[in-house]
């Protein structure tokens, strides 16, 4: 990454630049939505420059209030009771409400599951990537259109120029999460979290999806907080895994290590579960 | 293997789409000629991606949808011909389960007189005999009878799941379609509704038409297994063949896109090229028990 967040806001990076430090950092995460159980339960891993994390786990786990507790996203009730957030160097859960209006996007953005909800229906997709830029101040008007049309290039979208005046439902279902990973990239943030990116997606194109993710992340040396509950899609994709179980990590390690000896009862259940193990 | 009890000729299902006053309307070819036969007592598999056609075909054999032409026989006699009385009838015997567990269940009912309405419908027994033949099916797919008194939204997905199948299950039905029916499930939540589905099967004789994307759970459950692409089956046989030696380069692309669990499996992912097949190849014999349309 030639253009971390920081330098776009005009501040020096961190004193000890984040090479051997990891980029996220996320220490001992706990939140709660008022219940007897909180959601998160003393969460804690990090994420390397360029390195892809799975966050694996089934409905209810937590793996998903994780993302959006990182990103400051979580509705009321929900509210972080205890924990650290730190990114490139700086406390997220420290932050001034407009200060993390720009690590949102430009340091750290969200591919969500369902790209239909997410995409604005009533705006062509090419005005919702330059949107992106334009709030963050990347580009002026002219840059920005001619930046969604590269973006929408970059992933893979045949005939961008007259695509970008395409509104979400003239799209496939591939297509508007490409738009979205567009979206997610269009300020070239060093961390991407993919909430469920593929389960919406029917094989074949969750396959090339998958292969666009993987290209994009080598391309922009891309760090990716992959949320899933597909283990398959993890063993293809991540370099180490953490498993969610009821609001807890109950195991950790590199990809090979956890698929081949999994530790924690919780694992080893989840693994025999899919229907390629039994 | 034994009889068909299910067979379906040449089903054709086709949608007209009307677009606006002076433009013809468009055809969408949902079902387009699909020829296959469930034995007794199988797990057939029937997969393929959205829009494949695979939903409307279960849906035409039950006449849930009429389709345009074609036979599906049923025991040896042409349901497509049947009056509704007698589809009606017919209907007892052959049962659907559905996808999504929140949607089919009326939520103002109670799960018991779901359950029970099938029974109501085709006048099966005065009321205790229905109630002690819920309290029955409740217990023969592990929910508490005494749950009956409750409303859907009280239970999970995998429970109401398992309500879905305690209503298909109330009139003895020899076949199942399930269409879908796990897959909104969770992994651990599907693989216990998939052993329900296997053990009921072997204790009530059940076949299943089993409907699904999923193909690493198909491989696993399914004796045959029939690929659909665009409306046609394009590949059909006997699963550890099919799976050893898939050859249409549909079914080759589509099973190089499952992802595996092995981190350091080869893996080579076959893109689909539609010029490398005849859309309208007919199905011929590659080998034993198995048929592509190459």
């Amino acid at each position: 990454m030639n253009e971390p967040f920081d330098e776009a806001r005009g501040k020096p990076l961190n004193q000890t630049p984040a090479r051997d430090k990891p980029l996220l950092d996320v220490q001992h995460l706990s939140v709660t939505f008022g219940g007897p159980t909180p959601a998160v339960d003393d969460v804690s891993f990090s994420i390397a420059r360029g390195e892809t994390l799975g966050l694996v786990g089934e409905s209810g786990s937590g793996k998903s209030v994780t993302a959006f507790s990182i990103l400051r996203l979580l509705q009321s009730p929900g509210r972080i009771t205890a924990g650290r957030v730190v990114f490139d160097g700086r406390d997220l859960l420290a932050l001034a409400e407009d200060e993390m209006r720009e690590v949102r996007g430009a340091g750290i953005s969200l591919i969500f599951q369902e790209p239909m909800t997410a995409l604005n229906p009533v705006m062509r997709v090419g005005d919702q990537i330059a949107e992106a830029l334009l709030v963050h101040g990347k580009a002026s008007r002219a840059e920005a259109r001619a930046r969604a049309v590269e973006l929408l290039e970059a992933v893979k979208i045949g005939d961008p120029t007259r695509r970008v005046r395409d509104y979400p439902h003239q799209l496939s279902g591939g297509m508007r999460q490409r738009v979205m990973i567009a979206i997610a990239l269009a300020c070239r943030p060093p961390l991407v979290i993919a909430d469920e990116p593929t389960t919406a997606l029917d094989v074949t194109i969750q396959a090339q999806v998958l292969e666009l993710l993987r290209e994009l992340k080598a391309r922009y040396n891309l760090a990716l907080l992959l949320i899933t509950h597909d283990f398959g899609v993890i063993a293809e994709m991540a370099d180490r895994v953490a498993v969610m179980y009821q609001g807890r990590l109950v195991e950790h390690g590199s990809v090979r290590e956890v698929l081949r000896r999994p530790s924690h009862n919780y694992t080893r259940n989840l693994l025999a579960a899919v229907p390629g193990a039994w | 293997m034994g009889t068909p009890l299910l067979e379906v000729r040449h089903l054709v299902k086709h949608f007209v789409r009307k677009q606006g006053l002076f433009r013809a309307p468009s055809v969408v070819k949902a079902v387009d000629n699909v020829t296959f036969a469930v034995d007794e007592g199988e797990m057939f598999g029937l997969v393929g991606e959205s829009g494949s056609g695979k939903s409307t075909a279960g849906r035409c054999i039950l006449r849930l949808i009429e389709p345009t032409s074609g036979e599906v026989f049923f025991r040896g006699e042409n349901v497509l011909q049947f009056s509704s009385e007698r589809m009606r009838m017919t209907r007892r015997d052959m049962q659907i389960v559905f996808q999504d567990p929140y949607s089919s269940l009326n939520p103002r009912m109670r799960v018991g007189d779901i359950v029970e309405e099938p029974l109501i419908i085709h006048r099966l027994g005065a009321k205790p005999e229905r109630r002690a033949r819920v309290a029955e099916l409740f217990e023969l797919v592990g929910l508490e009878p005494a749950h009956a008194l409750r409303y859907p939204h009280e239970f999970s997905g995998g429970q109401r799941q398992r309500i879905g199948i305690a209503r298909a299950l109330a009139l003895n039905p020899a076949l199942v379609i399930a269409d879908e029916a796990v897959s909104a499930l969770d992994v651990s939540i599907q693989a216990q509704v998939v052993k329900l589905l296997l053990d009921l099967k072997a204790r009530l004789k059940l076949t299943y038409l089993f409907v699904a994307h999923d193909l690493r759970l198909v491989e696993h459950i399914c004796t045959r297994v029939a690929v659909m692409y665009m409306g046609k089956i394009v590949e059909l046989g006997e699963t550890s063949a099919l799976f050893a030696r898939p050859t249409h380069p549909y079914t080759q692309a589509l099973l190089s896109a499952i992802p595996m669990l092995d981190p350091d499996a080869p893996r080579q992912r076959i893109e689909l090229d539609p010029t490398s097949f005849e859309r309208e190849a007919p199905l011929r014999e590659i080998g034993a028990q198995h048929w592509a349309a190459v």
